[in-house]
Order: C-alpha cells, then sequence, then structure tokens
C-alpha cells in the first residue's frame, strides 16, 4: 500500500549549511493497517508526512502508495494522486475558514475523480455526529467539532491511505480519545490505511502497531552526537 | 462548482474590499462610458442638426457664429442683413426657401425670435417633421403682437395660450430692460427635440418695430435660413457671398460648420479620454493591489486547497476569475453609474442648448467597456495569481516548529 525506499529531505539551516531532517531508508504500511509513529517535538515527523502526500519534494529516494510511484510523477499528476488516494489530518485541523462545514468537505472532495458529492458528503458529516451543523462555519464550532470536520473532510474522497499529524493535540485527554477511536473507526469503515503521528504516549497506546520514528528517522540519529 | 465556490467565498471573506475595489472600477467604467458617448453622441447631434436647412446667411463674420445664433439660438448675433440682401437671396434661383429671422429681445433668458409664418408652414424642421402646435393654439398674425411659444419655454416659463409678457431687451436677462409692449400667446408648439424647443416665435415685425430698436434697422433681419436646389447652388453661393463679395458671410453646409467646431475642440475631448483610460487603468491596479495585499491572508487557504489536491493552475485560476469576477460586478455597476451621469449631461446639455441626447439608446461602447474593463481586471489579477501559483504547499501550510 504505502513503500518508501531510502528517503531523503535536508533544509538550509541558519548558517546556511544544509541540516538533513528526513532519512528512512525503508517504511512499508499494508492496505487498510493502522500505525502510529512515535516522534519527539523537531524529530521531521511533520516533514515525513509532507513527502508522502507530495506536498513537499525529496532530495532523494522513492514514495509508492497504491502502486503508484509518487515520486516519478510530475507534479499535476502528484496532485491528482493525493487528491484520490489521500486524506490528510493536520494538527491544526487546517480547516478552510471563509467555507461552510459541509463546503469544507466538499471541496475534499472535488479534486479527485468522483468529484464533490454532496450526499456522500452530508453521509460523512452524519457519520462523525455533525449532520446538524453542516451550514456553520468553523469559527462557530468546537475545538471538537472543527477535528471531526477534518476527519470528515480526510476521508470524504474515499482514500487508500490517511496521513494524521498529531490530530488530537489540540484537544484535552478526553476528547481525544473520542477523537481518536472516531479516526480509527471511519478509517476501518472505509477500509483506509491510517499512519499517524504523535509523540502522545495515550494516543500511542491505542495502536497495536507503534514505530519509534527516531529509530525509523537515521536522520535523527546523525544529528545526535 | 468548485471554482464559482471558491470565488464566492473568497469575495464573501473580503466583502469589504471587495466592495470598495468593485466600487471604483464602476466609477471609473461610469466615467469612461459617459465620455465616450457624450462625445460621440454628442457631435453626431450638433452636426446633424441643422432645423431643416442647409445654409445661414448672415453679416460678416464667423461662420460659426452664425450657425450658432441662427441654428441653435446660441451666441450674439454677428449683425443684420439689410432688407434688401434678405430680399436678393429669396428671389434666387437656387434658392428653394428663404426664412428671414431677427433676434434682439429674450424673456426671462429665453430668447425671442422674430420670422415668418413660411417657417411653420412649409419648413420641414427634421425630414418628413414640420411644427405642429399644440391643440388649442393657433399661429401669430404676422401684424399682431402675438407669439407661438416652444415647448421648453413654455414649460418652464409657464406659458400657455392667452399668457400675456412684455419682453426683456437683449438676448441676456436683465429684469430693468423690460419693454413696454406686450404680447399675447396665441399657441404653443409641439416637442420637437431640437433647440426650437427653446425660442419663442414671433412676427418678424414684432422685433424689428420693438420700442428702442434702432428705427433705421427696423426692415433689416438677423440671418436668414436657406433651403438651396441643389448642393452645387452651395458652392455657387459660397463664391458669389464669400470670395467674390465681402458684406455678407454664406454659412454652408451647416453641419460641417458644426465639425469644424468639434475638430477644434477635439484637443478638449482626448484629454478627457486619456483622463477616462487614466482612471480605468489606475481602477485596474486597484484589483491588483487589493488582492495582493490580502494574498499573504489567503495563502494558507490556498495551500490548504492544494494540500487537498488542488493543482497549481487551479489557485492560478481561481485568483485570476477572482480578479474578473471584480472587474465584471464592477463594471455593471458602472453601467448604472453611466446612465446616471448620461441622462445628468444629457438634461444638461438639453437645457443649455435645445440638442437632444437620448441616454437610452444603445452605444456598442456599452458592451465593450464592461468587457475591456473585465480583462483589465483579469490582466492584473495576473500578479497576484502569480503568487498563489508560487504559494509552497507544506511551508505555508505547516508552521515550522
Ligand atoms: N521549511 C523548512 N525550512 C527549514 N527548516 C525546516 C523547514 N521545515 C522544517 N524544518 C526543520 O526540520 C525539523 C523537523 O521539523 P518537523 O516539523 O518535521 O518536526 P516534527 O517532528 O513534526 O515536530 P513537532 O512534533 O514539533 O511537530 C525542525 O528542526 C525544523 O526546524
Ligand atoms: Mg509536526
Amino acid at each position: 500500500m504505502l513503500a518508501v525506499q531510502q528517503l531523503r529531505k535536508s533544509f538550509v539551516g541558519p548558517d546556511g549549511a544544509r541540516v538533513p531532517v528526513v532519512a528512512v531508508p525503508e517504511f512499508q504500511l499494508a492496505a487498510g493497517e493502522q500505525l502510529a509513529l512515535r516522534g519527539e517535538s523537531g524529530s521531521g515527523k511533520t516533514t515525513f508526512l509532507h513527502l508522502i502526500a507530495g506536498i513537499l519534494a525529496a532530495d532523494a529516494g522513492r514514495v509508492e502508495i497504491d502502486g503508484v510511484e509518487m515520486t516519478a510523477l510530475g507534479e499535476p499528476a502528484r496532485d491528482r494522486l493525493r487528491a484520490e488516494k489521500l486524506g490528510y489530518i493536520f494538527q491544526t485541523f487546517n480547516l478552510l475558514q471563509g467555507f461552510t462545514v459541509l463546503e469544507n468537505v466538499l471541496l475534499g472532495m472535488s479534486f479527485g475523480p468522483r468529484g464533490a458529492d454532496r450526499a456522500h458528503a452530508r453521509a460523512v458529516l452524519e457519520r462523525v455526529g455533525l449532520g446538524h451543523r453542516l451550514g456553520h462555519f468553523p469559527r462557530q464550532l468546537s475545538t471538537g467539532q472543527q477535528q471531526r470536520v477534518a476527519v470528515a473532510r480526510a476521508l470524504a474522497n474515499r482514500p487508500r491511505l490517511v496521513l494524521a499529524d498529531e490530530p488530537t493535540g489540540n484537544l484535552d485527554t478526553r476528547h481525544a480519545g473520542e477523537a481518536l477511536a472516531l479516526i480509527r473507526e471511519v478509517c476501518r469503515e472505509q477500509g483506509a490505511g491510517l499512519l499517524l503521528v504523535s509523540h502522545d504516549e495515550g494516543v500511542l497506546s491505542q495502536f497495536t502497531l507503534r514505530r519509534d520514528f527516531a529509530e525509523l528517522n537515521q536522520a535523527v540519529r546523525e544529528a545526535r552526537p | 462548482m468548485t471554482l464559482p465556490l471558491i470565488v464566492y467565498r473568497s469575495l464573501r471573506q473580503h466583502a469589504l474590499s471587495t466592495l470598495i475595489t468593485a466600487g471604483g472600477i464602476a466609477l471609473a467604467a461610469g466615467l469612461l462610458m459617459t465620455v465616450w458617448r457624450v462625445k460621440v453622441e454628442s457631435q453626431a447631434a450638433f452636426t446633424q442638426t441643422s432645423a431643416g436647412f442647409d445654409a445661414v446667411l448672415g453679416a460678416r463674420g464667423s461662420k460659426l457664429q452664425l450657425v450658432l445664433n441662427a441654428i441653435f439660438h446660441l451666441e450674439a448675433s454677428p449683425g443684420n442683413v439689410a432688407a434688401a440682401d434678405a430680399e436678393a437671396i429669396r428671389r434666387h434661383p437656387m434658392v428653394k426657401a428663404a426664412i428671414p429671422i431677427a433676434v434682439g429681445d429674450n424673456l426671462r433668458g429665453f430668447r425671442l425670435v422674430g420670422t415668418v409664418p413660411e417657417l411653420f408652414s412649409s419648413v420641414e424642421f427634421a425630414p418628413g417633421r414640420k411644427y405642429v402646435l399644440e391643440a388649442g393654439g393657433r399661429l401669430f398674425s404676422i401684424d399682431a403682437r402675438e407669439a407661438v411659444a416652444g415647448s421648453f419655454a413654455a414649460q418652464r416659463l409657464g406659458l400657455r395660450v392667452g399668457s400675456v409678457f412684455r419682453p426683456f431687451h437683449g438676448l441676456n436677462f436683465d429684469p430693468k430692460a423690460e419693454h413696454a409692449e406686450e404680447f399675447t400667446v396665441t399657441g404653443i408648439l409641439a416637442p420637437t427635440n431640437t433647440p426650437a424647443d427653446r425660442v419663442i416665435w414671433l412676427p418678424l415685425r414684432g422685433i424689428q418695430t420693438m420700442a428702442g430698436h434702432d428705427p433705421k434697422a427696423a426692415t433689416d433681419v438677423s440671418a436668414v435660413l436657406l433651403q438651396l436646389r441643389t448642393p452645387t447652388a452651395g458652392f455657387m453661393l459660397d463664391m458669389l457671398y464669400n470670395k467674390q463679395g465681402n458684406r455678407l458671410t454664406f454659412a454652408f453646409p451647416v453641419g460641417a460648420i458644426m465639425a469644424e467646431l468639434f475638430g477644434k475642440i477635439s484637443w478638449f475631448d482626448r484629454v478627457l479620454e486619456l483622463v477616462a483610460y487614466l482612471v480605468a487603468l489606475v481602477a485596474a491596479g486597484s484589483v491588483l493591489a487589493s488582492i495582493y495585499n490580502s494574498m499573504s491572508a489567503r495563502q494558507r487557504d490556498l495551500a490548504i486547497l492544494r494540500a487537498l489536491g488542488a493543482r497549481r493552475r487551479t489557485v492560478f485560476g481561481a485568483v485570476l476569475a477572482e480578479a474578473a469576477v471584480i472587474g465584471a460586478l464592477g463594471a455593471l455597476a458602472g453601467l448604472a453609474v453611466h446612465f446616471a451621469l448620461y441622462v445628468g449631461v444629457a438634461g444638461l446639455i438639453r437645457a443649455q442648448t435645445g440638442v437632444v441626447l437620448t441616454p437610452w439608446a444603445f452605444h456598442a461602447v456599452l458592451v465593450v467597456c464592461p468587457l475591456a474593463m473585465t480583462a483589465l481586471c483579469a490582466l492584473g489579477g495576473i500578479v497576484p495569481a502569480l503568487k498563489a501559483y508560487r504559494t509552497p504547499v507544506a511551508e505555508t501550510i505547516a508552521p515550522v516548529s
């Protein structure tokens, strides 16, 4: 489903030297699998997910999603692949503030091959318990509700893989637990794989499949003397 | 449905700047269309106004002044034409009709023009249209102190059949210069939409014999309006009066003389046009600036859209479309601005000259200008659209930890 090989990314540091942030020799995730990556702040988790999603260009390496080698594609094709196969849940939700709940979800679908399907968008929002908030704007929702919109948006295009970047980081413990359960349930229902990154042990402990990002990412080890 | 939704929401989100920018465009487009139409249509209206005459014979002087005075009832009369000269041109074999007029008095700013009944019985002031009296009126008798009022003058002065008035001396109203003679209105003319609507017509003798007018000039007229039998007659009479003679001026053809006037003031049109173009350019620039300024705020939204799978060219198109929509909204509102302005200008021109412009007529500029304005704004949108195109998704979307 997801296969990563020799993936490298470095940034130019303040002193002008290149600082390696991601160096992952090998990583795989099977279809429908749910895996959590544990990593400290600044260890390159977000960068890793950006590379997988193709919104950041890697310096080297391969990312293969559902049999398609994304790193070999041109940008428009990568955009299409992302719209078609991936769902992304951001730590800060990244909802579009000027758009209603329903429109946020519709936009999540509209760039994919199936296009914006109102009935499906409604159904997904019903599923996350927001059927009565379709016309609300994000600022009119509680943080937990905004998070559920983000979940609905990521799943509305029936993705093969959901990338979740500390999806519960902005929620208190009780809501975080509920939100996480929801994400996992919905992914399971839709047959989507889930790759989640977090440094929250409470979140990580819910997963049977867990890995240490520091172990996976050689750049972290290289950075340590 | 995606692109319209994105554009619509973005416009809503920046409603105030959308409104202000579109308002600026509306003013610019309205001004541009108005300047253009006033120029083209007033020129057409003035050069086509001839009151049905081919030429004017008057005292030696400027042809333009002669035409303005005799046809448009504006400006002072350049001087008098002796009765013998008027009679000579009337009898000229190439002249179909010769209508003498005499000016020199007014009624509260509206001109009194002395003339002969033939003007009303035999002259078509426009093809197929003769002067018509409103029901209940009759023409003045040539020897009586009677008057027939043009529709606009009658309406403004409240004249009715049976109204009695005393003229004032001179072409400009001076309350102290009232004549003793009393004239009775015997008829009101139906509107002609020509300068004649502003005139109160008297029998020729009425003006000539007004107390206080020079008795020696009592048989003179101010000008003679002429219909010619053939256009060649105009060139022959031009030779006769203007080149060989030196006492009189023969103004022919009437339309060409007005066209010359517009030629002389064309620099003014060009300045006005230039100003209007500059305003349009500034308006398009304001679209650029207003969208560009809000770019940093919307770059995050655009990056989110990209992360959802939107392509670069989609976000480029969204910003471009937004600029074009602002332009189109402004241009549409500009049509309203234009009609408001044009109705005002046309009213002013009508009140001042009697020449009628028709605001509701269609003119190509009413389509071309809004389209051009929209295109110009879209062009201005290219700059912020490029910025949207270049937005780096990962950096914009996630603040670096
Ligand atoms: N665009 C960039 N330019 C330069 N350096 C960057 C850029 N993006 C990330 N970095 C650096 O890369 C490193 C990893 O960043 P990243 O956001 O991936 O960490 P993270 O593991 O997601 O941290 P957190 O848990 O705090 O979210 C950081 O040291 C960061 O400063
Ligand atoms: Mg992060």
